[in-house]
């Protein structure tokens, strides 16, 4: 259907990131973009998030490391990537060439490590930002999860920032119980957006082998099962921060982002939605586009956050 | 590939098995034997992934492949109530398939319960280029034997063996591979089934010098080797992990440690 209206304008400015549309692709589930090539247009997508990066190689878990659970799954990869060094060398050439809009994902086990990733970075073509895991053990303090407590969190983002002029989005875990304070912190510490959330922990045992499941026991929950917590964090944490917001947490549809922006959110991630439809983070920009021709909506400015009460 | 495959026919084959035919024309241009297609089962969240399913056979006349697949749970069983007209939201080719040698005249192509799917395919394939081939089918009992008349009409020779004598021989396929009458002249041996029965192949073959290929399953999300999911050591000492959806699910005979019970890791 042809409107009078004019197409809208989709492009969005995550904390000094520009992206095209407001649909990225959550770290993890799309690889380097080269497997999905097959099946759909990468530079089309707002942002696309590599595989979480380490400073060194990493093996990943032992097996099984993923299972389905009702509308969700649990994963335990163990973030299985070839180092920092050879996702320079082998994959974000290739995306840069390809005009893609690339936020690398990187993790350590140390604050150090973080910065030493960060440095790695700064200065590379084709990174538009860096995205913080967070939810990884922190070897120094008994392997408790960085992003758990606020202080932890505030000297990461603090190093990281002090080793990089490229946007920062540390990536909030869900397994707090404030997730505000930790928001808060972030924003202390000169983050340029959230991005927000990681998975949730969970674990799946086998009745028939009466133990469970997962090779590393427990995992990270993902996929629609998580989407009313995720919803619920990115309304509170939009309150509270200043700094733009990446939400997502098991969208699967146009109705799904369109909730996350109408709770704060300036953009959106889609995860495991991908695994299902390989072409969903498109389909979503188009759905969005759509919805906002038929409601006269300009810029997704006019909606965000419209919803919170 | 996406592709929305027509359902053509849908029926029971035996027990817990059925057959899907599907008009599914761009992936079976492209299909190779060995190869999977990674298909959506209803568009409810639950179940939520897709599940990956062997190209049984393909009519490349006629632009329709087909699966046979084994009801063992939410998926599986929510496919059995599909019907002819509806479709099936597909993704596919996926995978390595098996390699076709040149040179080779005689192969055995050995399946357990529903592992046979893929080696279904790759007879089709062979016999067009007019290798001879014996395929040894094992299951349970009689009415889980599949495929009798396809493989009738390629003139391969089809042995049976069913674990409680209903049919064919009475015990293990894997004992049909002592039979100098079938196994004679054979130079190459292809398996896919019960992790157990393809490792009582894997040392027959290492035994007689015979190289070969077999396939392996692991639960997968993406299928294309993005999620990292389906991950396993090709022998319990090595550093790194392969992608069975994407460096498999076809690997050399002789490449992989196989386990009695479910994969080690
Ligand atoms: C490359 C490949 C080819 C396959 N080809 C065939 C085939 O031709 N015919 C056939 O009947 N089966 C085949 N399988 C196994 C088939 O994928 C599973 O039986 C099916 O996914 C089970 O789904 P479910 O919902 O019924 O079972 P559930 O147990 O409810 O499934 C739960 C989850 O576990 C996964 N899962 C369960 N069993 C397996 C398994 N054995 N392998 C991989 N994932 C599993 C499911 O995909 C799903 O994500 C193949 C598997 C792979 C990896
Ligand atoms: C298989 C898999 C691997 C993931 N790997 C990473 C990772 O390496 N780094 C990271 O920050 N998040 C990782 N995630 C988390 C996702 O990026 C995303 O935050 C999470 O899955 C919630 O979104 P979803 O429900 O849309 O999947 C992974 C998720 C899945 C399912
Ligand atoms: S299923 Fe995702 S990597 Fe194999």
């Amino acid at each position: 259907m042809t409107q009078a209206y004019p197409s809208p304008d989709l492009s969005v400015n995550l904390g000094g990131i520009q992206m095209a549309n407001p649909v990225a692709v959550a770290s993890g589930t799309f690889g380097y973009g080269q497997e999905y090539e097959k099946f759909v247009d990468i530079a089309a997508i707002g942002a696309l998030i590599v595989k979480g990066t380490t400073l060194t190689a990493r093996p990943g878990n032992p097996n099984p490391r993923i299972v389905e659970t009702p509308a969700g799954m649990l994963n335990a990869i163990g973030l299985e990537n070839p180092g920092v060094d050879v996702f320079l060398d082998e994959y974000l050439p290739y995306l840069h060439a390809k005009n893609v809009t690339v936020i690398a994902n990187i993790a350590g086990n140390s604050i150090e490590e973080y910065a030493a990733l960060a440095a790695r970075l700064e200065g590379q073509e084709g990174i538009a930002g860096i995205e913080l895991n967070i939810s990884c053990p922190n070897v120094k303090q008994g392997g408790l999860q960085f992003g758990t407590d606020p202080d932890t969190v505030y000297q990461v983002v603090k190093t990281v920032k002090g080793e990089t002029g490229l946007p920062v989005l540390p990536k909030l875990s869900p397994n707090v119980t404030d997730i505000v304070a930790i928001a808060r912190a972030a924003e202390a510490a000169g983050a340029d957006a959230l991005s927000m959330i990681n998975t949730l922990m969970g674990m799946a045992i086998s009745v028939q082998e009466r133990q469970p499941v997962l090779a590393n026991v427990f995992g990270g929950l993902s996929g629609p099962a998580i989407k009313p917590v995720a919803l619920r964090m990115v309304y509170q944490v939009y309150q509270e921060v200043g700094i733009p917001i990446l939400g997502g947490g098991g969208i699967m549809c146009c109705e799904d982002a369109l909730e996350f922006i109408m709770a704060g959110a300036t953009a959106v991630s889609i995860g495991t939605g991908n695994f299902v439809h390989p072409r969903l983070a498109l389909d979503i920009v188009q759905g969005i586009s759509d919805y906002m021709q038929a409601h006269e909506i300009e810029h997704l400015q006019a909606i965000k956050g419209c919803a919170v009460r | 590939m996406l592709e929305k495959g027509k359902i053509i026919r849908h029926n029971q084959v035996g027990t817990d098995l059925y057959e899907i035919e599907l008009a599914a024309g761009a992936i079976v241009r492209e299909a190779q034997p060995g190869q999977f297609i990674h298909l959506r089962v209803g568009d409810a969240y639950d179940p939520l992934l897709r599940r990956p399913l062997s190209i049984y056979d393909v009519d490349a006349e006629k632009g329709t492949m087909e699966i046979l697949y084994r009801v063992v749970g939410k998926g599986t069983k929510l496919l059995t109530q599909l019907t002819a007209g509806e479709e099936l939201d597909l993704m596919g080719p996926l995978g390595a398939g098996f390699s076709i040698a040149e040179g080779i005249n005689k192969v055995c192509l050995i399946g357990g319960g529903v592992g046979i799917a893929p080696l279904v395919f790759l007879a089709r394939r062979l016999r067009s280029k007019n290798v001879e081939l014996c395929f040894l089918q094992g299951t349970r009992t009689r009415a889980q034997i599949v495929a009798e008349q396809r493989l009738q009409a390629w003139s391969v020779d089809h042995y049976i063996a069913t674990q409680d004598g209903s049919c064919g021989y009475h015990g293990m396929v894997t004992d049909l591979l002592t039979d100098e009458n079938i196994m004679q002249g054979v130079q190459f041996i292809y398996t896919c089934g019960p992790e157990p029965m393809m490792k009582a192949v894997q040392a027959w073959a290492c035994q007689h010098h015979i190289q070969g290929e077999l396939s392996l399953e692991e639960y997968m999300a993406c299928g294309i080797g993005a999620c990292l999911g389906c991950a396993r050591k090709l022998h319990s000492q090595d550093e790194f992990y392969v992608k069975i959806c994407k460096d498999g699910p076809v690997f050399g005979l002789h490449e992989v440690e196989l386990y009695e019970g479910r994969t080690g890791s």
